[in-house]
């Protein structure tokens, strides 16, 4: 047994919603045998005071993410959209309420 | 992203994240650096855990274990920070059990009475927030952002320990005589939390430079001794240091000679409780390994089920 490289329990992401009416947010990792374990080892975790009402945990291999370099394919386009933009139209002040 | 991309990344005060581009070196000090500081929130856990059932009411044992849960806590954000470099949390505890890697020499010294429990969350907490708190602005994401909620913690645990010693301090002739002494003992460590001296310390330009560091060890010193001196004039202690004294000139206190030797003896595995601390750590991995693997089958066995019953819904 000794020598063997030990095993590893796999990696969880773990998502915080901090309190009603506001998005899930991405708080850290850790690692846990299933969700189960993530979900209790999350709570134990990342809430001890008042961070939260509520924990999404997800396996960290499950997560597909866009990387550093696709960046122009991602989210260039929408700099030359200046139309999908409010301050893009033109209201004269006089106009109330738009 | 290139190397010019994280150097304009850098030099906006923005931060570098995980899948971005960044040298070997920075890749390389970060995870280091990360994994030195997870391994002694957990060594620090010790020193303190050890008055847990002994601390004298009920009241003082709920702080007490609250303040090292959260050790506990701040050691597995920074192990999730290091991971997101690539490092193995088992990896890394590997290198700590095994001694390849360091952790901080103040948790090398032994907790003698319940007054060490206060002085350790005055000082030995009080430094770690001066060194912690210019962190929260490092430049790697995630372990600026571990800081933060770190630092939010921190405050409970070095108030605690001040509230503890202004109660013994309002108490018997004896137990003011514990805080002296306590006081007498972890000055001298606290000052040497901050590092060596700057002139040898070759590695803080490099670490400046990449904004991992803002303050450079004798500064943060500084900051903790101005800090410090007040707080022991009102809780009616002195600190163990004939050549302290304010210096108007410079507008900071100045301070006696720090025994470097101490230092280096402590970090290279010679101090009072270095072997101790590691021997419990070493069982404390041997002693959960079966739970690990005994939990790691059920999953997989619960997995299995839970596919076979898939199979099993009639189409
Ligand atoms: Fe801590
Ligand atoms: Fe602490």
């Amino acid at each position: 047994m000794s020598g063997e490289v030990k095993h590893e329990w796999p990696l969880f992401e773990v998502f915080v919603r901090a309190k009603r009416g506001l998005n899930h947010v991405h708080v850290g990792s850790l690692r846990a045998a299933d969700h189960e374990m993530a979900l209790h080892h999350a709570r134990d975790l990342y809430t001890r005071r008042n961070e939260g009402v509520s924990i999404w945990v997800v396996r960290s291999d499950d997560v597909v993410a866009s990387g550093p370099d696709d960046k122009d394919a991602f989210f260039a386009p929408s700099g030359d959209k200046v139309y999908r933009h409010p301050t893009h139209y033109a209201i004269p002040d006089s106009v109330p309420h738009i | 992203m290139n190397e010019q991309a994280f150097t304009a990344t850098i030099d906006k005060d923005q931060r570098i994240e995980p899948r971005d581009w960044m040298p070997d070196g920075y890749r390389k000090t970060m995870i280091r650096q990360i994994a030195q500081h997870a391994h002694s929130e957990i060594i620090g856990m010790q020193p303190e855990g050890a008055w847990i059932t002994r601390a004298p009411s009920l009241r003082r044992k709920a702080i007490l274990l609250a303040k090292v849960q959260d050790e506990a806590g701040h050691g597995l954000y920074l192990y999730s920070a290091a991971e997101t470099l690539g490092a193995d949390r088992g990896d890394l505890t590997r290198r700590l059990i095994e001694g390849r890697q360091k952790y901080s020499s103040i948790f090398n010294y032994p907790t003698l009475t319940f007054a060490d429990v206060g002085v350790i969350g005055w000082l030995v907490d009080g430094a770690a927030i001066c060194n912690q708190v210019p962190l929260c602005r490092s430049s790697f994401g995630p372990y600026a952002r571990a800081m933060i909620r770190i630092c939010k913690e921190e405050s409970f645990h070095q108030r605690q320990g001040y509230e503890l010693l202004m109660t013994m301090m309002r108490g018997t002739e004896a137990q003011r005589a514990m805080v002296q002494d306590a006081v007498d003992r972890w000055w001298w460590p606290s000052l040497m939390m901050f590092g060596p001296p700057d002139a040898e310390s070759p590695n803080t330009a490099q670490s400046m430079a990449w904004k991992i560091k803002r303050h450079t060890n004798d500064e943060l010193r500084q900051r903790f001794v101005d800090m410090s001196v007040p707080q022991a004039e009102a809780l009616g202690v002195t600190l163990p240091d004939p050549d302290l004294r304010w210096n108007a000139e410079r507008e900071h206190h100045d301070f006696g000679e720090i025994d470097w030797s101490e230092l280096k003896r402590v970090i290279s595995g010679d101090g009072p409780m270095n072997a101790e601390r590691l021997a419990n750590r070493r069982r404390a991995d041997e002693d959960g390994a079966w739970v690990r693997e005994a939990a790691a089958a059920h999953a997989a066995k619960r997995r299995e089920a839970t596919a076979r019953e898939r199979q099993e819904v009639p189409a």
